[in-house]
């Protein structure tokens, strides 16, 4: 058994069942926006504005952004592990990539959420 | 025909090199891939590489030949030519002991920490122990590997991480142990490989299945064991 402290669960069956969860997620989301943009070809600002201020699409945008956070640290992580063999520059880009992450998720929040 | 083979003496040499050949094959016969080395070893006896039975069943004689690896003795030279030239080198991935042979320290390493051997708590039977033809007939496909390693030395996953991924070969025997009937320490081996690098690490490029010499499947095996370890967890 391999110990490995930065990896997103811990367990490999839960970091492999994350990805796949938030993939599922986040090829829903993209189906639904071509969709929609699809189906509205003549979309007005109101209309995207009003998409955007209903709760449901609320909560479905701030899974997608959670997803995309989970989704590319695990597959980071995993590049990382592979190709970065020295300690010090692999926790640096770990760490690069979880402060990107985290400032994606709080900046969607801010912009979904009107905040 | 030209046969260029990957030449290393530690001892002689700084740096490995590509060594040429020009060999004349018997008309109308394919010879495999072993017969012409031991041909080019009549020639120049300093050439080294690993081969014993010489029928595929030993697994020492693993190798890339242009490109793809297999075994030596059961690879056709028609089949491993390319180009009208035929490329010798050693298995990717593991360090090379001279020419051909590689130190397969690493690859035993993964193997014996899967625990390849039948443990069963249960006080032992007077006979042997039992299996019902169904229970025989989920080993098929499992038990038949030769440990030749051309599969872990053929996975992108093996070369990044020998240390920690336990590669297809040793996966292959590690299911072949979760699914014998007789084994009673199912539960252990499964926690013993739910870390992120063991099994997960295999992305599933399928590269061992395209190269196994025997026609095993350890993409299949590892998916099977992905799934044991989500219906304990689940």
């Amino acid at each position: 058994m391999v110990t490995q402290i930065t990896s997103f669960g811990r367990s490999g069956l839960y970091d492999w069942m994350m990805q796949r969860v938030s993939a599922l997620v986040l090829s829903f989301y993209t189906v639904f926006i071509i969709g929609y943009l699809l189906l509205n070809p003549d979309l007005t600002y109101d209309q995207w504005s009003g998409l955007f201020e209903a709760t449901w699409m609320r909560i479905f945008s701030l899974m997608v952004l959670l997803s995309i956070g989970i989704h590319s640290w695990i597959g980071l992580w995993s590049i990382s592990t592979d190709y970065i063999k020295a300690t010090g520059p692999r926790f640096f880009f770990q760490s690069l990539c979880g402060l990107a992450m985290f400032v994606y998720v709080v900046w969607g929040v801010q912009v979904i959420w009107g905040l | 025909m030209l046969v260029s083979i990957y030449r290393y003496n530690p001892e002689k040499d700084d740096a490995p090199y590509m060594q040429d050949y020009e060999i004349d094959l018997p008309e109308g016969k394919d010879l495999m891939v072993l017969d012409v080395l031991n041909l080019l070893k009549a020639q120049d006896p300093s050439i080294s590489y690993r081969r014993s039975c010489r029928e595929g069943v030993c697994g020492s004689d693993g190798m890339n030949m242009s490109g793809k690896n297999g075994l030596a003795c059961i690879t056709p030279v028609s089949e491993a030519v390319k180009k009208g030239k035929l490329i010798l080198r050693p298995l990717p991935g593991l360090p090379v002991v001279r020419d051909l042979v590689v130190d397969m320290g690493q690859f035993y390493k993964q193997y014996e920490k899967i625990r390849p051997f039948l443990i069963n708590d249960a006080p032992a039977p007077a006979i042997e122990r039992l299996q019902s033809p169904e229970e025989r007939e989920k080993l098929d496909g499992l038990y038949e590997c030769i440990l030749c390693a051309c599969c872990s030395t053929a996975c992108p996953s093996f070369w990044w991480n020998p240390d920690k991924f336990v590669g297809p070969s040793g996966l292959l025997q590690a299911y072949r142990f979760l699914a014998d009937s007789r084994d009673t320490a199912t539960q252990e081996r499964l926690s013993d490989l739910d870390d992120p690098f063991s099994v997960f690490r295999c992305h599933g490029i399928m590269n061992c299945v395209n190269v196994c010499p025997k026609g095993l499947n350890p993409t299949k095996a590892i998916g099977n064991i992905r799934t044991m370890l989500l219906q304990r967890a689940t």
